[in-house]
């Protein structure tokens, strides 16, 4: 077959001899009009449907995606290797600002990987804590999601009411933690501090008003003809690609594979608590949604379990290779004040060995990977990335759909790019 | 909290001496395969029915500080089924070449985990169609962040780094593919000889 192109003759502006206008040639261009119907066009870095700094290069034959090329990075910032120089308790701060929407949940699973290193069994209290830090974190991505994906698609009013919600969240952190959201809040062994007077008291009501609002939530985009038409049968991914692709969270479980960390490989006593792991069946965008709303139900069941189980005791354990003495015996007692100046000076040091504990974070399978040698440092930690590897599944889910609904898939995905660039 | 996995004994049945060794750490379960056979004994994981390693959970590296240690690839494996994890490794000669088989065409996850390894430790995998760079841009220079000759903040001075960033082209972080692509959006072709102004500025 021959090739059939279109010459377009190029000029520009000038002036002859005499002064006059005139048009000076600059040549002629071959134009391809079977390469022209497709279209390159550039997404992001900064643009605020790719929810932070994604850039997506699309291929487009009219307004079909042909192929989609992400390249992410632009916010990397080296915490693995920044983890390598760092004792174990100060990797906590770190933790924060990969998925900065669920701080606490990260920093739950730093604490656990290092347990689990140093085989620590940590307190009752500290446990039921721990699930709530993990639980409110759940709600607080979820309903940015849920935000900031209406947003996304048109709906403005829900992410107002989402953000009412989440803003209740952050000042329970606060008052928690004195930061709402870097918030730091486990050591190795414990937490580093226990709920203040009243706190609980705070949860209780937030438990108690807030299914309403999801309710609310629920009967604003369920049912609701644009909604539905925007994200049905869209970015759709089957259980057998979905795990073939290593999607995890709600990304993998709209599909239909029930695999929930909680549940599979229970962590923090899950195993004990009441609750359910909704899963879809048509893998598009609106079962992520359904999950997700699903899911916010039930972490605030377990948040309700959680406070009845909460009984006074000690947040740390008794373990002085983790925990400091309490200053007063440090003053008083000879092998308290060792204690506490070997822990100062020298860190937390672990047995040679190696440890991965994976927890099921809002976005998925948050894993950390310890490598120890015996020193206070790691030789290794790396961050199993839930939002990375889902992010890697876009191209798939995009290829074949509409440019419009690039921006519901990409929203469906529920990335965050401190996570995908740690 | 120190039993060994199952499948090592049927690994041991099925692939003898491509299983160099097994251990136990804090209740994981980690076999060192060889590397020409690595690829093989993953397939056999995922697709023997009483394995069912389905679920590619991570893909990663380590380097040790002593420069003695082999340098490992770490596979995390995962069946959803039968509610079991193991950790696979492959030791690597850390002065020789750093070269595994990729296993893209068994778990597409292993896509962008195996570029991350190799953006980070300098690993290539081989049968892996689009190994690139991911994290750090493809022109980058300074080498492979994760490895322990690499010091904490760069190789460059710190001028040195915003002076090579200022001066960066957009185009440079345009993969090939992509370039071809703009390049016959616009036409730009040796018998028209005309060259498309360049957007952008500094």
């Amino acid at each position: 077959m021959s090739r059939r192109t279109v010459e377009m003759t190029l000029s520009t502006p000038g002036l002859d001899a005499d002064g006059k206008a005139t048009l000076e040639p600059l040549g002629v261009a071959v134009l391809d009009p079977l390469d022209g119907d497709r279209t390159m066009v550039n997404i992001g870095p900064q643009h605020p449907a790719t929810h932070g700094v994604l850039r997506l290069v699309v291929e487009l034959e009219g307004e079909t995606v042909v192929r989609m090329i992400p390249h992410v990075g632009y916010l990397h910032s080296g915490f693995e290797k920044l983890g390598e120089y760092r004792q174990y308790n100060q990797i906590i701060p770190l933790t924060d600002r990969t998925d900065y929407l669920a701080p606490m949940a990260n920093n739950v699973c730093l604490a656990l990987a290092v347990e689990k290193l140093m085989d620590i069994q940590i307190t009752e209290r500290c446990t039921v804590l721990r699930v709530i830090a993990c639980e409110i974190s759940r709600i607080i991505s979820h309903i940015v999601w849920i935000g900031t994906t209406g947003i996304d698609l048109g709906a403005f009013t829900p992410f107002l009411w989402s953000f009412q919600q989440r803003e209740i969240i952050y000042n329970l952190q606060e008052e928690w933690t004195g930061a709402r959201l870097t918030t730091s809040m486990t050591r190795v062994g414990g937490l580093m501090a226990d709920i203040p007077d009243g706190w609980a008291d705070g949860l209780r009501e937030f438990t108690k008003n807030f299914p309403k609002v999801l309710d609310e939530i629920d009967t604003m985009f369920t049912n609701n003809g644009i909604w539905c038409g925007r994200t049905q049968d869209v970015g759709v991914i089957s259980a057998e690609d979905a795990i073939n692709y290593s999607l995890s969270g709600p990304m993998l479980r709209a599909s239909g594979v029930p695999y929930d960390v909680r549940k599979d490989r229970p962590y923090l006593d899950y195993e004990t608590y009441d609750f359910e792991v909704p899963v879809g069946e048509r893998g598009d965008v609106y079962d992520r949604y359904r999950v997700r709303l699903e899911e916010m139900y039930q972490s605030n069941r377990i948040l309700e379990q959680a406070l009845d189980r909460l009984k006074p005791g000690p947040i740390n354990v008794d373990d002085p290779r983790v925990i400091l003495p309490p200053k007063s015996r440090a003053m008083s007692d000879m092998e308290a004040m060792i204690y506490h100046f070997k822990q100062v000076m020298e860190g937390i040091k672990p047995p040679v060995g190696e440890a991965y504990m994976g927890v099921e974070n809002p976005k998925g399978e948050l894993g950390y990977y310890l490598v120890s040698d015996g020193t206070a440092k790691p030789v290794r930690w790396r961050i199993r990335p839930p939002a990375f590897i889902n992010l890697a599944s876009l191209p798939k889910l995009c290829e074949g759909s509409l440019l419009s609904d690039v921006i519901a898939i990409n929203a469906s995905v529920d990335i965050v790019m401190g996570e995908v660039d740690r | 909290m120190t039993t060994e996995s199952s499948s090592v004994e049927a690994l041991k049945d099925a692939f003898g001496g491509a299983i160099l060794r097994t251990a136990v750490v804090c209740g994981d379960t980690i076999v060192y395969l060889a590397p020409d056979r690595a690829h093989e004994v993953l397939a056999w994981l995922k697709d023997t029915p009483d394995q069912a390693f389905n679920y590619l959970t991570d893909i990663t590296a380590v380097e040790y500080r002593d420069p003695e240690r082999p340098f490992e690839v770490v596979y995390q494996l995962r069946s959803l089924e039968r509610f079991a994890d193991l950790r696979l490794k492959i030791e690597l000669d850390p002065q020789g070449e750093l070269r595994v088989d990729s296993v893209y065409d068994l778990w597409r996850g292993a896509d962008w985990l195996e570029r991350e390894v190799f953006d980070m430790f300098g690993v290539a995998f081989t049968g892996h169609p689009d190994l690139r760079r991911i994290l750090m841009w493809e022109t980058y220079s300074e080498g492979h962040p994760l490895r322990k000759d690499f010091p904490l903040r760069g190789h460059l001075s710190r001028a040195e780094q915003v002076r090579r960033a200022l001066s960066l082209k957009p185009e440079e972080h345009y993969s090939p593919e992509e370039l071809e692509l703009a390049r016959k959006r616009h036409g730009r072709d040796e018998t028209s000889g005309w060259v498309p102004p360049r957007g952008g500025g500094a």
